[in-house]
């Protein structure tokens, strides 16, 4: 009896009840998701539409879902990233919105627990599933060709880190209609987050959404490392591999390093909250400054695991459209490989008003000092590879020219917050989430930007919309300083982050509607891009790309076909130099020899990556809610896929030397 | 002429919000930019000079940035071409060697700074230090004067040119004490004391806040800092020593339950010792554990 009064744990029907804005926002969103299913039905039966449509879906699982092609995985990345990327850019108007409103007699639209649901889903969306998502997508697209090879060096493993990303995307998603998420902020330090101060499911399911993530994060660092160093064209020593490579083996070296502590600092807090353990709570013997000091040892490696490939991405797009070799490209490689070593030494400064004491700030706050140099050193680099060049203004250049503007800006607000007592000054005010938005969106996020627009005809044939690119560009520029520059002021005037409420006498009101005005500018600019995306598939006769090498490309992934072919390359030619691609363009093809064509065996596609994440995202919802039957189903559904998976002998098929000859 | 258009209207966008932003700063203060304490005051001189330094990279980059951007854009043919060019000894060691530079006498300052501005030194002063201690609660401040035996919740008063030497504890989730005109903040967790040290130069009121979520109430943790002449500050304990609220362990029990938005209160005959139980309260070992 107990065991089926118990049988869904904590799961009642109250989970679905929802007050105020939220509860009719969801309603609203059920009522009108309900009628448009509804009506899908009535016209698929009516217009005898169910052949095709169950075609696509075919089609869907068969090309896209099950593949293992790390091209296509990319695709699907950055396709749920944009998703996710509408949710948490909603997040941030309806903060700035109730920011606006809610000052004095006025409460605004959200009520105080809603509104710090929003912004720590924003962060935990932004942080875990649009920039890793981005950054993974892209990583996926072209690391491969970049390095000459055919695919990555653990192609199934790939699929499940995806499939894993997608499920804790899910699960967090989940949150909005099952339940509530944490209120707690997004990296949920305890004892807030402990069950004393936050009862309910909301960090539980913010806790099984990274977890979940995370392990899909961590094994792609593997997967990336090993084919980075494993899989090279013969001849591209790692002094030739191009820069977008090395940013990328520097981001999955901290990639490797960094989430375990995540996985196990959110293990050990979930022990805390399920099991009632004592690692961080303020009582019985639990250190909440251990978690605070480990997230951290996390989550600083984790600003550099996004901010390495944008670099990487502008040192290939400013060569590129300057139609110049990199400039310094041992200072290149060696400023990244000193950040990343330096990322691990800096976090305390996350927390210099925890009272660590003078001796343990002045450390940290040099050791992040001395980062600037490095990272100057890039700026200075970058500059140069335009000086004496011949620059073309696309797209992909402006957003890195906007790059340069606002990230040595919030570089500036940075090195001015490693000063220790300064930080004292500046620290959670709005200031401080002013600094790391300039480095996160006008670092991480334009230089994604920049890496899709410039590897977009790449993968799909055709170029994006020049001058809607650009509309959005600018957008997103002014938008962005209309954002930001207001609440570095708002900061210095006393006004801290996340307040739901605010009094009239501050006179923060007009900045914050400033502030809002900018997010609505974003929002114009995000959608400037998703008309890119139609207009550039609509018209794409236009802008297609016949050559392979639509900007005059210098590396590898120039050298094959746009779109590739699904082995990327039909003969692995050995390369002699560092732009391996350019170099080969100038000695125009001397010829002769006839290339030689080999059979090539790449991986079928599977869907056990889904089931995997399946079967996770059942584990993980079941142990938010405690339905002990149900997490046992989803731990043992996990394992089990993993050993039949991995003792699948058939996993390959070839494609004989003779049709890789006829294509090529 | 479009091109020169654009760039006009570029310009007379930023000028327009520029000049709308000190519009609507006028008649308030940027707290951090107008400190009233000694502490605020060194940490404002420190972020300027910094900030000085840093310029000395930054400007040449948003020079260089727009000079070669414009110089070398495809259009102009005049220019020099060098597609093969990609290193320079000198100038590589110029960009390493000038922003080490800079980070030194940085790391220089950070260190002495960091050592001088410690917000655990008691500062140098004439003056009999006056110690109030801090107690985070759900959702309000509650300052203990140990000395005079008072306490007042969201609102804290001090002698002018005085050092006040904050003991900070939390009986709630962590929240961070500030109080930006007068110096910066500390943490403030349950279980442990951070300490505080600061000085008004003169008399007036500060807005005080909590940095670090804390949960529902968080927005409302404000209080207000008075700094008073001596002679006032008296007069004030004496009127507080007069309030009939008694702030024994039952009325600690009722205030330390979870309200927002509480207006200022006052309280006589605090009980001895009741900031150290709160700090010691979460040191008590899990029950059932055998002591000994």
């Amino acid at each position: 009896m107990i065991f089926l009064g118990n049988a869904l744990g904590l799961l009642t029907l109250n989970a679905l009840k929802h007050d105020g804005f939220t509860g009719v926002m969801l309603l609203a969103t059920a009522v009108m998701g309900a009628l448009g299913g509804l009506l899908a039905v009535a016209a698929l039966t009516y217009f005898k539409r169910w052949g095709w449509i169950l075609g696509r879906a075919k089609w869907l699982w068969r090309e896209w879902l099950t593949s293992l092609d790390p091209k296509k995985i990319g695709v699907m990345y950055i396709a749920v990233a944009f998703l996710m990327l509408l949710r948490g850019a909603t997040d941030a108007a309806m903060m700035r919105a109730q920011q606006v409103l809610s000052v004095g007699q006025s409460h605004g639209v959200l009520s105080a627990d809603t509104f710090q649901q929003v912004f720590s889903a924003h962060g935990t969306i932004m942080i875990f599933f649009v920039a890793m998502g981005l950054m993974f997508g892209l990583i996926n697209l072209v690391v491969p060709l970049q390095i000459g090879a055919r695919d990555v060096a653990f192609p199934f493993m790939n699929s499940a880190s995806f499939w894993l990303y997608v499920a804790g995307a899910v699960l967090m998603n989940v949150s909005l209609v099952v339940g509530e998420f944490a209120a707690t902020g997004w990296l949920a330090y305890p004892p807030l987050s402990e069950l004393r101060y936050s009862p309910g499911v909301g960090v539980d399911y913010w806790i099984w959404s990274l977890q979940i993530a995370g392990v899909g994060s961590l094994l792609s660092g593997v997967n990336f490392l090993v084919t980075i160093l494993k899989l090279r064209r013969p001849g591209m020593t790692m002094m030739k591999m191009p820069m977008f490579v090395w940013s990328v083996l520097n981001a999955m070296v901290l990639v490797v390093f960094a989430f375990p502590i995540l996985t196990a600092t959110l293990a050990m807090l979930a022990l805390d909250r399920t099991l009632g353990m004592h690692f961080f709570t303020s009582g019985f013997g639990g250190n909440p400054m251990m978690y605070v000091n480990l997230i951290w040892a996390w989550g600083h490696p984790e600003v550099y695991i996004l901010i390495l490939p944008a670099f990487g991405v502008f040192s290939e797009v400013v060569a590129t459209f300057s139609s110049k070799r990199l400039f310094g490209y041992k200072s290149m490689v060696w400023a990244l490989g000193s950040i990343t070593f330096l990322s691990f030494l800096v976090w305390l400064h996350h927390f210099f008003t925890m009272g660590a004491g003078a001796n343990v700030n002045a450390f940290f706050g040099i050791m992040t000092m001395v980062i600037a140099i490095p990272t100057g050193v890039k700026v200075f680099n970058w500059l140069f590879t335009m000086y004496r060049g011949r620059i073309r203004f696309t797209t992909p250049m402006l957003w890195f020219l906007g790059f340069v503007v606002t990230f040595t800006l919030g570089g500036m607000a940075g090195v001015l917050m490693a000063v220790p007592s300064v930080d004292f000054q500046l620290h959670n005010s709005l200031f401080l989430v002013a600094h790391f938005h300039t480095m996160i969106v006008g670092g991480v996020i334009f230089g994604l930007f920049a890496g899709i627009t410039y590897w977009f005809p790449k993968i799909f044939g055709f170029r994006l919309n020049e001058r809607l690119g650009r509309y959005a560009f600018w957008c997103w520029l002014t938008g962005f300083l209309l954002a930001f520059v207001p609440l570095y002021i708002l900061g210095m005037m006393g006004a801290t982050r996340r307040l739901d409420h605010y009094e009239p006498s501050t006179g923060w009101r007009g900045l914050f509607i400033v502030a809002g005005v900018g997010v609505c500018v974003i929002g114009l600019g995000i959608g400037f891009q998703i008309l890119q995306m139609i207009v550039s598939v609509w018209r794409r006769k236009e802008n297609l790309d016949m050559t392979g090498d639509p900007w005059g490309g210098r590396t590898l992934e120039w050298s094959t076909t746009s779109p590739p072919p699904v082995y990327n390359f039909a003969t692995l030619d050995a390369v002699t130099e560092r732009d391996a691609f350019w170099a080969s363009k100038q000695k125009k093809a001397s010829g002769g020899r006839k290339p030689h064509y080999t059979d090539i065996a790449l991986p079928k596609n599977s869907a056990m990556g889904i089931i995997l994440a399946g079967f996770a995202f059942v584990l993980g919802f079941a142990v938010i809610w405690h339905i002990w039957w149900l997490a046992v189903v989803g731990l043992l559904g996990v394992i089990a896929t993993i050993i039949i998976r991995t003792s699948t002998d058939d996993s390959e098929y070839t494609i004989p030397a003779a049709k890789v000859e006829e294509a090529a | 002429m479009n091109k020169l258009l654009k760039l006009g209207l570029v310009i007379l966008l930023g000028l327009g919000v520029a000049v709308l932003l000190v519009k609507l700063l006028h008649g308030h203060d940027i707290a951090v930019l107008n400190p009233r304490g000694l502490i605020a005051f060194k940490e404002r001189s420190l972020m300027i000079t910094a900030t000085l330094l840093m310029l000395i990279v930054v400007i040449p980059v948003f020079i260089l940035t727009f000079v070669i951007s414009w110089r070398y854009r495809a259009g102009n043919t005049k220019a020099k071409y060098a597609p093969d060019w990609d290193h320079h000894r000198v100038l590589e060691f110029t960009w390493w060697a000038v922003p080490t530079a800079i980070i030194v006498g940085l790391a220089v300052i950070t260190w002495q700074s960091s050592h001088e501005l410690d917000p655990y030194k008691p500062l140098a002063s004439d003056k009999k230090p006056i110690t109030i201690q801090v107690v985070a609660l759900q959702w309000k401040w509650l300052f203990i004067y140990p000395e005079q035996h008072i306490a007042s919740v969201n609102m804290v008063e001090f002698p002018e040119g005085t050092p006040v030497n904050f003991e900070i504890t939390s009986d709630a989730p962590m929240n961070s004490f500030w109080i930006p005109q007068l110096g910066g903040q500390i943490y403030a967790m349950s279980g442990m004391t951070t300490h505080l040290h600061l000085m008004a130069d003169s008399p007036g009121s500060f807005d005080g806040s909590s940095a670090n979520l804390s949960g529902a109430g968080f927005a409302g943790m404000k209080f207000t800092a008075k700094s008073v002449p001596r002679a006032e500050f008296d007069v004030w304990t004496k009127s507080v020593e007069r309030s009939p609220h008694h702030l024994d362990h039952g009325a600690y029990q009722a205030l330390a339950k979870p309200s927002q938005n509480n207006p200022p209160s006052y309280y006589s005959f605090v009980t001895e010792g009741l900031y150290d139980e709160v700090v010691m309260n979460y040191m008590t070992p899990m029950p059932g554990m055998v002591t000994r």
